[in-house]
């Protein structure tokens, strides 16, 4: 047992920083700190300086275009991505969509798509969740019905986040209505450019506009956009929802804005003297990084588990990951929210218009604090967490 | 970067467990806790045996050169059999003072009685209005020739009943507050002017009240600067501490274990309890507590090789603000989600949830050590 880091991944932890610091724009830090939207073209610039680097798919098998980082690596890097702060790469290509296709996907599926995922020059987005499949998403009914060499689809889908910038979709469609709920559902791609998709946004409690329904209607899609086999589409969206979680702790992002929080609480003052020097206060700051140091150590326990013993096994430690990693995350928001006070409420109408700077910075953290409450409903919501810690890790 | 014990780490952790299954079970237990003292001296002797009580001294002094890793492994199973014997008082406290400022001398007069397992220790720190203060001391220790004369009253001594050399904080200078001027002194338990008066703990344990009059001990009795022994004060406990996050570890996981087992067996409407849901997720957020403070207890254990003393001492009190959390939650959760037969003696459950409870108590609860790292500036 040794639980300090190497000599060689404090060098490669430096190295990671470097490149952020020199190549970061400065509008897309600044923007991140603040909490504020990133445009689709300013997050696309970023990525490219990525990829170019090598580090667009970093996690990905080497043939793909991936590094060949160990666990421990890859942890470093998200960490300090988070930490920066600069946008992560595209979950829904790097992470959701890539693994499927290079996992499960045809030769010519990879050698299309992959590169392409690599570099955004498409952007994905998500056709998972409908208005009445959440949780049980098994139950979903969009329609994908084969009528010679095409599927005819069918249906809605809901939550879909940043369906306004994208140019394709990974979608979960019943294929075979007889079959049982998990059996009967296919994962198909296709291009939201199709006539027939139509995209419509919802506003969330923040006022953004990160979230949209999506709805098919008559959508015709060639047969070779099936991704695998046809009614194995559950199996895939396991294994895309099992990859998904160990990058959810976060634990950088907490980390930024908790430094964030001090920032700010030396700035603003109460009862005549700034807020970081309030006894209360500073117990509460404390608190949540005892929490996230717990956090961390946990995520690093799965992070080693995973390099040592590949991935083949979840650690029954990551589901921890999903639940406090969401907690920590709106603490951090609620700390925020207590710094200014008063001063929360201010209203930037056109806090979605990334042109608008003339709002002070106080006007983005009660939007981050409302939008912040998702993240205990997504990614399997933190109930539906504490459900499969009750199945895989305590047998009940 | 690795949590994986190596080899001879997994087996030691295999012979503590092995001996601890066989030797240990709670109809075992309340059998020892009958024993004269309160504990087992067979099952000590057996801990002797297999060089357990050794573990941390080093190799030039009899003992086996182990580091913090190994002294967690050891805690954390005698927290799972919630073991009476006074192994924290004796091979962590009381060992601790000698590794880490006894002379050659003293080590080699006490130590090898550790290690055969002849000679138990207690630590007579807690004063009437000390409370987790380890600088409050108004026991004195006053130049008499060549040596000492101790005088103060000392308040639950771990251990302080049996124990055959009690180590003793003494203020040698300064005002009751002061940070220097304390010393710490080794005293016969038996030496002319101490009185113990011993009684049961909470938790199942033993523990003394322990008046020093005039007690008079020799030049030799002094562990370090007898003027400033306050770092070395600071140091034992936080090890002290960071074996008892373990043993708490140790303690909640067992906890863990027995509550869900319950959960299976119990029936209730024609059904498991444990096919509810509201008892799931119970059991599900303890997990959660269980995987954060086995974080935090290998944080404060790797803590113990930390070069900056300041960094090491808040390490290990934001493990003892998870540990007590933690301990907090699946103590009293294991006694809801058993119900009525929580409430008894006779079941162990309570036991766990006692033990724990005195562990948050013991060298600083919650609040202390978030006000501690609060502090030092927080830890990020």
């Amino acid at each position: 047992m040794d639980l300090a880091f190497s000599k060689e991944e404090i060098a490669f932890r430096e190295e990671v920083r470097a490149f952020f610091r020199d190549n970061v724009p400065p509008e897309t830090r600044r923007k991140m700190v603040e909490g504020r939207h990133l445009s689709k073209d300013e997050m696309v610039a970023w990525w490219r300086i990525l990829n170019k680097k090598g580090w667009g798919v970093s996690h990905w098998p080497k043939e793909y275009g991936g590094t060949g980082w160990s666990s421990v690596q890859q942890y470093i890097f998200n960490e300090e991505l988070q930490m920066h702060p600069a946008p992560a790469p595209l979950a829904f290509g790097v992470s959701m969509v890539g693994p499927v296709i290079y996992t499960f996907g045809n030769e010519k599926q990879k050698q299309y798509y992959l590169p392409r995922i690599a570099n955004v020059d498409d952007w994905w987005c998500q056709g998972f969740s409908e208005p009445g499949s959440g949780s049980d998403l098994a139950s979903l009914k969009t329609k994908a019905e084969r009528k010679g060499d095409r599927y005819i689809i069918n249906g809605q889908k809901t939550w879909t986040t940043l369906a306004q910038h994208a140019d394709m979709i990974f979608c979960l469609c019943r294929t075979d209505t007889s079959a049982k709920k998990q059996m009967g559902i296919s994962f198909i791609v296709f291009s939201m450019k199709s006539k027939g998709v139509t995209v419509r946004p919802i506003e969330t409690i923040d006022g953004g506009h990160e979230v949209n329904e999506v709805f098919f209607d008559d959508v015709e899609v060639p047969v070779e956009n099936l991704i695998g086999e046809e009614n194995k589409g559950w199996d895939y969206a396991k294994f895309l929802l099992g990859n998904e979680r160990t990058g959810i702790a976060r634990v950088g992002v907490s980390k930024e804005r908790l430094r964030r929080i001090k920032e700010l609480a030396s700035k603003v003052e109460s009862n005549g003297k700034p807020v970081i020097e309030d006894q209360g206060f500073r117990e509460k700051l404390a608190a949540c990084e005892i929490e996230l140091k717990a956090l961390e150590l946990t995520q690093l326990r799965v992070v080693a588990d995973e390099g040592k013993h590949g991935k083949g096994k979840p650690n029954p430690a990551s589901s921890v990951l999903k639940i406090k990693g969401s907690e920590i995350q709106q603490t951090t928001t609620e700390l925020l929210m207590e710094v200014i006070g008063p001063f929360a409420a201010p209203y930037d109408e056109h806090g979605d218009d990334a042109s608008n700077e003339t709002m002070d910075w106080t006007a983005q953290i009660a939007p981050s604090y409302f939008n912040n409450r998702k993240v205990s409903i997504y990614g399997g919501s933190n109930e539906i967490q504490r459900n499969i810690i009750t199945k895989a890790v305590l047998g009940l | 970067m690795d949590f994986d014990l190596s080899e001879e780490q997994r087996l030691l952790k295999e012979s503590i467990d092995g001996l601890l299954t066989d030797s240990y079970d709670f109809d075992a237990r309340k059998k020892y806790q009958k024993e004269k003292g309160g504990w087992s001296k067979a099952v000590w002797g057996k801990l002797a045996e297999q060089g357990l009580l050794g573990l941390p001294f080093a190799e030039a002094d009899g003992g086996f050169g182990a580091g913090a890793v190994e002294t967690m492994i050891v805690m954390e199973a005698l927290g799972k059999a919630l073991v009476l014997e006074p192994y924290l008082a004796t091979v962590v406290i009381g060992g601790g003072f000698l590794r880490h400022g006894g002379s050659a001398e003293q080590k080699a007069a006490h130590i090898p009685g550790i290690i055969d397992g002849s000679k138990t220790f207690a630590f007579a720190q807690l004063e009437k209005n000390s409370r987790y203060d380890l600088a409050d001391v108004s026991t004195t220790a006053k130049k008499k020739e060549a040596g000492w004369v101790i005088d103060g009253e000392k308040f639950v001594v771990l251990n302080g009943e049996n124990a055959d050399t009690l180590i003793v904080t003494a203020r040698t200078k300064g005002g009751r507050h002061d940070k220097t001027g304390i010393g710490v002194f080794l005293v016969p338990a038996n030496a002319k002017g101490v009185t113990r008066k011993g009684y049961p703990t909470q938790d199942g344990l033993h523990a003394a009240d322990i008046t020093f009059t005039g007690v008079e001990v020799g030049s030799d009795a002094a562990i370090g600067d007898p003027e400033n022994g306050l770092p070395l004060i600071e140091r034992v406990v936080d090890d002290a501490r960071t074996a008892m996050c373990a043993e708490a570890v140790g303690a909640m996981d067992e906890s863990l274990k027995t509550t869900v087992e319950y959960l299976k067996t119990r029936k209730q409407f024609g059904v498991p309890i444990g096919s509810f849901q509201t008892l799931q997720h119970r059991a599900a957020d303890m997990f959660v507590a269980l995987e954060q403070a086995r974080s935090m207890s290998m944080f404060a254990t790797m803590a113990a090789d930390f070069d900056d003393a300041k960094e090491r001492a808040t390490a290990v009190a934001a493990a003892k603000v998870q540990i007590g959390k933690s301990g907090k939650f699946i103590g009293q959760q294991s006694i809801q989600l058993h119900g009525g037969i929580g409430m008894t003696q006779e079941a162990k459950i309570g036991h766990y949830f006692k033990r724990l409870t005195m562990i948050e108590n013991t060298f600083g609860d919650t609040d202390y050590h978030l006000r501690r790292v609060t502090d030092a500036g927080g830890l990020v």
